[in-house]
């Protein structure tokens, strides 16, 4: 993980002053709320249905324990007791005062953690792969890189009043786990003949109420150019993105309008002008920024320890080492997801006492550090084989083991109806829903890998277009009515699902898609045919024939 | 509403004028960036420094062969969230050199003082008393920058570097 030196905590710590001041002129009249409504969403603070939401930022998904503990004490002492991990690798409380937010950042501050544009129309946290770093087969960490970005892109003097949100996301490896083709920027880590790093840069991708797949700008920018090309990218961004509507302000729309080649020419040509300035990147720079990773010294273990085979026996265990656990590119070690989708239960909630003690077993587990992914689970990315089974049971005792990870049950929701104020449905009901309906472990793993998103309005925070199966909750003449699609995903076959039939009602979401479920069973080739392989081989029509047969 | 100039509250010397007002004939005068490519010639002409009110929305690089002889170039952020002009403001200094008065107008707040800053303003039109008389204190908020701009601050990257180096020195 990355270790802030005292420039870093300097200027968190300048940020949370500056916030203390803004809330103290909100609170005593001086700022209106529609002033102090940009300031507030310029760090992480939104007004909710019931509440101020406050959003913290995990920048490329790594976190320290001692991190996590200071997540823990904020939600225990200004919130609930809870907090809910975000498809982009932040974290929110729901209920925090506005009077506390303050103190709660400061008290953040103290272990390097901040809320700095993780709302706002500015560069949001940039995201990575949960993986990164520990991935077999991994060009190169790409953490270096996005912390680079991080740094630059906090309190840009240029771009911090864009005419919407930009959200960058980079991966190093052939699968993609950050979706980088739903960014407005996606970089892919990639070597040229001479071996050097750089990136082929996607630009325009993006979800919400007119998504589209990001398309490759650039084949391969140099990593030394890599600021000067995002520079001049949201440079044409800032000057020519669409300010009359809020719902085509993004850059996707941007490029949409003037097509990829024309935009890519305005980009190129203001590129031209900056990449020989002092945004170019020195190698010292960079691995001045490496130097400040910390990597863990690991051990010479075996592949296959006695503690892991003894385990085997146990089917229990092994349902759980099935999904959970993954190959990590340090023989003798693993990658293990963290589930925080226990059947019945709001998908990607985690208790004050479950992040404490997740911190404890990081420590005691995985070099003391934990990594968010966008499908709202955690990880710990360096446990010992050996490990595994006492690092099971220990897991199961807080509720954090449930055998779910990549399954049917595993799904994406965003907040919804019951929290948010832009919501028009509710997707946390709708969710537990259908983890009761696939509770049983043995069916969600006959039906193998599928992923369900849901999202309870057109913004899309829960990823709908991208989910195998898509969930979408809008509002028709004042009931919640839901519109599902198949064959989306968020890889590097990024795909927008299809609309499968007529919207439904509330009730009648699971009904729908255990019908689809259904169909799929029956139509799947083999039983290794994934949900989206036979949705692409067959389309949708077979599917809607067979789910709307009876409606 | 307040002027802040070189740090400090500051009388404003110069008068706007509208797309017709009649040329006033001496003192120093804002016009309008429609009017002013429209009679450049003629407004540089007469005695008293001429500055120019230039929207968010139009190239900048239209005034490139005028930039000598401006004595303001007032850019305009219409609301608060519209930064346009943060763009404009760094071409103008940093591509195209210009070396005049660069003054924000429209709603500026306290909150942006620090961006206009680095971006390249040296001048402001502050909505509000109280933030104008904050200007010093909130100008001084930040000690840490990341991004290299014309301002000449030294980054945080290139500090390091500093750092680096100098203790490379003793060791």
């Amino acid at each position: 993980m990355y270790a802030y030196d005292e420039i870093d905590r300097t200027l968190v710590n300048e940020r949370v002053l500056e916030f203390r001041d803004q809330v103290q002129r909100r609170l005593s009249g001086e700022l209106t709320e529609d002033e102090f409504k940009m300031l507030r969403l310029q760090n992480g603070v939104y007004l909710q249905l019931h509440a101020y939401m406050f959003r913290v930022a995990i920048p490329y998904g790594t976190l320290a324990s001692n991190q996590l503990r200071a997540l823990a004490h904020v939600a225990r002492k200004y919130d609930r007791g809870y907090g809910h991990f975000t498809t982009r690798q932040n974290i929110q409380f729901n209920w925090i005062k506005l009077s506390d937010l303050p103190d709660a950042l400061a008290d953040l501050a103290e272990v390097g953690i901040h809320a700095m544009q993780t709302s706002g129309n500015n560069m949001r946290n940039v995201t990575s792969d949960q993986w990164a770093g520990v991935a077999p087969g991994e060009i190169e960490d790409p953490r270096i890189w996005s912390e680079l970005i991080r740094q630059h892109t906090t309190l840009h003097p240029e771009f911090s009043f864009l005419p919407r949100k930009f959200k960058i996301a980079i991966t190093a490896s052939d699968h993609d786990r950050a979706a980088i083709k739903v960014h407005d920027i996606g970089l892919k880590l990639i070597k040229n003949e001479k071996g050097e790093t750089g990136f082929e840069v996607l630009v325009g991708g993006g979800l919400g109420r007119t998504p589209f797949i990001g398309k490759t700008i650039k084949h391969f920018v140099h990593g030394r150019d890599l600021l000067s090309y995002i520079e001049a990218i949201l440079r044409v961004y800032n000057q020519y993105g669409r300010r009359d509507n809020i719902y085509k302000a993004r850059i996707k729309i941007l490029v949409h309008e003037l097509g990829i080649e024309k935009f890519s020419r305005e980009v190129e040509e203001e590129w031209q002008h900056i990449r020989n300035s002092s945004l170019q990147i020195d190698d010292e720079v960079i691995e001045d920024i490496r130097s400040r990773f910390i990597y863990p010294a690991y051990e010479k273990l075996p592949h296959m320890p006695d503690e892991l085979r003894q385990a085997a026996a146990d089917p229990d265990f092994e349902a759980w080492r099935k999904n959970s656990v993954a190959p990590h590119k340090v023989q003798g070690y693993s990658i293990v997801t963290i589930s925080l989708k226990p059947i019945g239960a709001p998908p990607g909630d985690a208790t004050a006492e479950q992040m404490d003690a997740l911190a404890d077993l990081a420590d005691k587990y995985s070099f003391g550090e934990i990594r968010v992914g966008h499908e709202q689970n955690l990880a710990l990315p360096h446990v010992a084989k050996r490990d595994l089974p006492a690092l099971w049971k220990a897991l199961d005792k807080l509720g954090l083991a449930t055998p779910n990870v990549n399954l049917i049950t595993d799904i994406i929701a965003c907040p919804g109806l019951d929290y948010c104020s832009l919501a028009n449905a509710r997707s946390i009901p709708i969710a537990q829903e259908l983890t009761r309906r696939f509770a049983n472990h043995e069916l969600a793993n006959l039906i193998g890998r599928l992923h369900i998103n849901i999202s309870g309005c057109i913004n899309a925070c829960g990823h709908h277009h991208v989910g195998h199966i898509g969930i979408l909750g809008v509002e028709k003449n004042g009931e919640e009515v839901y519109q599902i699609t198949i064959g989306g995903r968020a890889d590097e076959n990024a795909a927008l699902g299809n609309l499968i039939g007529p919207g439904v009602k509330f009730d009648e979401v699971a009904d729908v898609v255990e019908d689809i479920v259904e169909a799929y069973l029956a139509l799947r080739e083999r039983p290794d045919e994934l949900f989206m392989d036979t949705v692409k081989r067959l389309g949708v029509e077979p599917f809607k024939e067979r789910v709307y047969a009876t409606r | 509403m307040p002027l802040v100039n070189g740090g400090k509250i500051a009388d404003d010397g110069f008068v706007k004028l509208a797309v017709d007002t009649p040329l006033p004939e001496g003192g120093d005068i804002l016009v309008p960036a429609e009017r002013f490519i429209g009679e450049a010639d003629a407004l540089l002409k007469r005695a008293g420094k001429v500055g120019v009110i230039w929207p968010n929305n139009r190239d900048i690089s239209e005034l490139v062969p005028y930039l000598g002889k401006l004595a303001v170039v007032a850019l305009v952020f219409p609301t608060f969230r519209d930064g346009r002009a943060y763009s404009q403001a760094r071409l103008l200094r940093e591509r195209y050199t210009y070396r005049g008065e660069l003054r924000a107008t429209g709603q500026v707040l306290r909150d942006q003082f620090v961006f206009m800053l680095r971006a390249g303003f040296d001048s402001f039109e502050v909505k509000k008393q109280a933030d104008a008389e904050a200007f010093m204190q909130t100008a001084k908020r930040y000690s840490v920058f990341y991004q290299p701009t014309g301002d000449g601050r030294i980054t945080a990257l290139h500090r390091r570097m500093q750092l680096r180096h100098s203790e490379g020195v003793g060791t």
